[in-house]
């Protein structure tokens, strides 16, 4: 502890006023993860609630593990199961090899996500003159856990910096963001290499097998109107998906993690909810009225099942929830949340060029989210203005 | 039967307000009001008058009486602020371009007021008049802004705040024992300057000093603090409008104006919370604005690094243990400066530290008390996080859509969403709990003053 602490102030001259001044936001940065800096309140309060950016978005991270967990194991299960190599069942799932064959995959893929998007945003913090912002964090490891297993290092590298340059420091860094880097990540990968990103290969990291496949659910869905796996499996998470999205019982458990510590809106999370019950409900009631018989099929899927198939719950949970591309008032969060849930299903449901509605949804959701805070904001004005006119008459 | 109880008890005149924080820090003090702050040298420092440019009335070498005037504000010349004793300008402290920093008094050892005629004047011009040529106008603060106000203004209602919710503050029942004749007299000539005077207490109140006041409105308030802060009683008893004004006192002051009207003395002595953990014995005493703090604190506080804040700990000033009692503040808190850095201070659980969050441990002990010291706990970043400064701000006001034109200093905005309604106290709390560390307040002083030279 002592010698890190000399090890920093040892270091300090070179990086404020030596040669290495470029390097300043990066030991600034390890210097802050190590210890908290001893600044004390000096203007306003005199005191001040211990927590920090920092352990904000640890909280997050944390929530995130069991998802992440979970991921490992079902990737290595997915892809064993595929080529044949193991019987369906819970009794191959926790085994050594899943978790080596996922850590294998899913590792280097943090390690890259971390790697490309922390050195731009230490450039950034350099060229802008301001301390690493802790928001990328969370994002680094959100985009792996979004991402087919199968997707190329490569691929994952121009995401992340796409999100980062494009999704975030172009509004002036964390915090002024409109859209979630982690969706925009996807986002770019989804339509940049399409084929990497969808598919029955995918998930199971089976491109260079041939004659096996492994599909999604929803895949299946769009295709036929029906799927092979129980609405069980894909609760419990066994079945193929994006490496976090698949067990809604993980997610859950990071939805309980974040709620209870208030890190995480339970307005968002519940009202997506809400809103994605609602449009399934409104589907099966016009499931009739569909033409194809695919068609019929799908709308005709209990409601509920669409929040455990794909990603709704990953990003109802974790997505949706991110403060900053949120909606900012808390009325604006029921109405935001609740229609994250609606487009998520209705584009899920009726367009087959994209399985997953989730996506898009909030994303289109974070455009929308400012324009929702105008009206909330706009109706307090309202109200003031009202009661000053009641006031003069 | 309960729910009946429930109905009853929420009368027109009860106002519960339930977003709020009491902040659990420890060094409260001993409800007893034990001993005076005696000093020899006293200071008025302008910059505890907001908004006010001086202009000296005394020079160095001059003797004044308690009561004379030290100096006025420049634009306001009626605003003149009054010496709090008697005794000899020791000096003028200047700063930067000369601007003054203090009037720095020698007070005699037995304190000569300058009379002025007792009694409770006749009308409101009366009462104006006698306020202002006595040095106790100071005392009446005007909202919007919260500054000292200006006589001609008329205001719609006078607020008299008859709690202390702050942190650490002494319960007025205490402050009021033994002052009730005065209190009582103080409400009558302040009953003068509006067609309608408010008293706001607590819902727990007992002195009959306070419950039985008459000649006022009273409203009682129940819940966390801010509950007992007047830009809450205004915003839930009559919420201020564009182009409205109130005035408002607090209970102290009132105390002060009652003494003026029945001695004819301004006696600017209040009763004072010497508290915090720095303090070997906290308690209530007897102190007269501007006091030199060394030699007393030398005496009461314990040895250590120790912030000695003129205030409460959310909204004091930081005067340093050679500093000067504020000239409205009825407290002073002494708390441990933060030492040192913390071994990966963001993610180990530690126990130890308080945090209205529930990342750390600090929830599931709701009642313990923690020795709060002054560090930051984080450094200052972007706003992230949306919907917690709600959750201690208890006013029909969109916190953070109102913060956010104050940073872009846009002042229609400003107006639209309450500005007139504010000051900067009020976001102490935002302040104190906010992941990002943003400093509130200052935002919010320096935007209240933009907006206020803008419209006058």
């Amino acid at each position: 502890m002592k010698f890190v602490q000399n090890l920093f102030d040892a270091t300090r001259p070179a990086v404020t006023t030596g040669k290495l001044k470029g390097l300043y936001p990066l030991h600034n940065a390890l210097e802050t993860m190590f210890f908290v800096p001893n600044h004390n309140a000096h203007s306003g309060a005199h005191v001040r609630d211990a927590i920090d950016m920092k352990r904000t978005m640890v909280t997050v991270i944390f929530a995130l593990v069991p998802a992440l967990i979970f991921g490992l194991f079902n990737a290595g299960y997915q892809h064993h199961l595929a080529i044949g190599q193991i019987e369906s069942g819970w009794a191959n799932f926790w085994t050594l090899e899943n978790a080596m064959y996922g850590a294998l995959k899913v590792v280097p893929m943090i390690a890259v996500t971390y790697i490309a998007g922390l050195a731009i945003e230490i450039y950034f913090a350099y060229r802008n003159k301001h301390a690493v912002n802790e928001g990328f964090l969370v994002s680094g490891l959100l985009i792996p856990l979004i991402m087919p297993v199968d997707i190329p290092l490569w691929m994952v590298a121009i995401s992340t910096a796409f999100a980062v340059l494009i999704g975030k420091e172009v509004f002036g860094g964390t915090g002024m963001n409109i859209l979630n880097p982690a969706l925009t990540a996807r986002a770019f990968a989804f339509f940049a290499y399409p084929t990497y990103m969808s598919g029955d290969k995918v998930w199971a990291g089976l491109s260079n097998v041939d004659g096996v496949s492994s599909a999604t659910a929803l895949g299946q869905y769009a295709t036929t109107g029906s799927t092979d796996y129980s609405a069980w499996d894909a609760f419990l998470g066994i079945i193929p998906g994006s490496i976090g999205e698949t067990s809604t019982v993980a997610i859950l458990i990071g939805a309980v993690y974040l709620i209870s510590t208030g890190v995480g809106s339970w307005k968002i999370m519940f009202s997506a909810v809400l809103g994605a019950l609602a449009m399934g409900l409104v589907f099966n009631g016009v499931a009739d009225l569909m033409i194809s018989p695919e068609q019929q099929s799908y709308l005709a899927v209990p409601f509920y099942y669409h929040l455990v198939f794909g990603g709704f719950a990953f990003g109802a949970v974790f997505m949706a929830t991110d403060p900053v591309s949120a909606a900012h008032t808390e009325r604006g969060k029921w109405i935001y949340g609740f229609l994250v849930g609606v487009f998520s299903i209705m584009i899920r449901v009726f367009n087959p060029a994209y399985p997953e509605g989730v996506m898009l949804a909030i994303l289109l959701m974070n455009v929308m989210a400012p324009l929702i805070d105008h009206y909330v904001v706009n109706a307090n004005i309202q109200k003031r203005l009202k009661r000053a006119q009641t006031v003069q008459a | 039967m309960y729910l009946c109880a429930e109905i009853f008890a929420v009368m027109p005149n009860v106002h519960s307000v339930r977003n709020g924080l009491d902040l659990p820090i420890l060094g409260a003090p001993e409800a007893i009001v034990d001993g005076h702050l005696s000093a020899s040298v006293y200071a008025v420092r302008p910059s505890d008058f907001r908004g006010l440019a001086p202009k000296l009335a005394v020079k160095e070498g001059d003797r004044v009486l308690a009561g004379d005037i030290l100096f006025t504000d420049k634009v306001n010349p009626q605003i003149a602020i009054a010496s709090p004793v008697s005794g000899e300008v020791a000096r003028i402290e200047r700063g930067e371009k000369r601007k003054i920093l203090a009037v720095v008094l020698l007070a005699d050892s037995q304190t000569s007021y300058r009379s002025m005629p007792a009694g409770t004047p006749a009308n409101r011009e009366d009462a104006i008049q006698w306020l202002l040529s006595a040095g106790a106008w100071s005392l009446i603060e005007s909202r919007p802004y919260g500054r000292i106000t200006h006589p001609e203004a008329q205001p719609k209602a006078v607020f008299v705040n008859g709690m202390a919710t702050e942190p650490l503050a002494v319960a007025p029942s205490v402050a009021l024992a033994g002052r009730e004749e005065d209190f009582a007299k103080g409400l009558q000539v302040v009953g003068l300057l509006s067609p309608r005077t408010v008293l706001s207490i607590s819902a727990n109140e007992t002195a009959p000093a306070l419950t039985k006041a008459s000649g006022v409105e009273i409203h009682q308030f129940k819940g966390p603090h801010p509950a007992g802060t007047t830009s809450v009683h205004i915003n839930r008893i009559s919420p201020l409008n564009k182009g409205e004004v109130v005035w408002t006192l607090n209970y102290q002051d009132v105390v002060v104006i009652g003494h003026l009207a029945r001695t004819g003395n301004l006696k600017l002595e209040r009763v004072v919370s010497l508290c915090g953990t720095g303090i070997a014995k906290p308690r209530a005493l007897t102190a007269v604005a501007g006091a030199h703090l060394e030699t007393f604190l030398s005496a009461e506080m314990k040895p250590g690094a120790y912030r000695v804040v003129s205030g409460s700990v959310l909204t004091g000033a930081s005067v340093g243990t050679t500093g000067y009692l504020g000239y409205y503040a009825s407290q002073i808190t002494v708390l441990p400066e933060g030492q040192g850095t913390d071994f990966f201070g963001w993610v180990i659980p530690s126990f130890g530290k308080w945090s209205i969050s529930r990342t750390l441990f600090s929830w599931l002990t709701p009642s313990k008390k923690y020795d709060l010291n002054t560090k930051q706990h984080g450094e200052d970043r972007a706003f992230v996080v949306t919907g917690l400064y709600e959750k201690v701000f208890p006013f029909d006001i969109l916190p953070m859509p109102l913060l956010k034109s104050m940073w872009s200093m846009d002042l229609e905005k400003m107006e639209q969403l309450g500005a007139y309604e504010v000051v900067p106290e009020d976001f102490a709390l935002c302040e104190v709990i906010c992941p990002s560390k943003q400093e509130l307040q200052k935002l919010a002083e320096e935007a209240l003053d933009l907006l206020y030279t803008e419209m006058n």
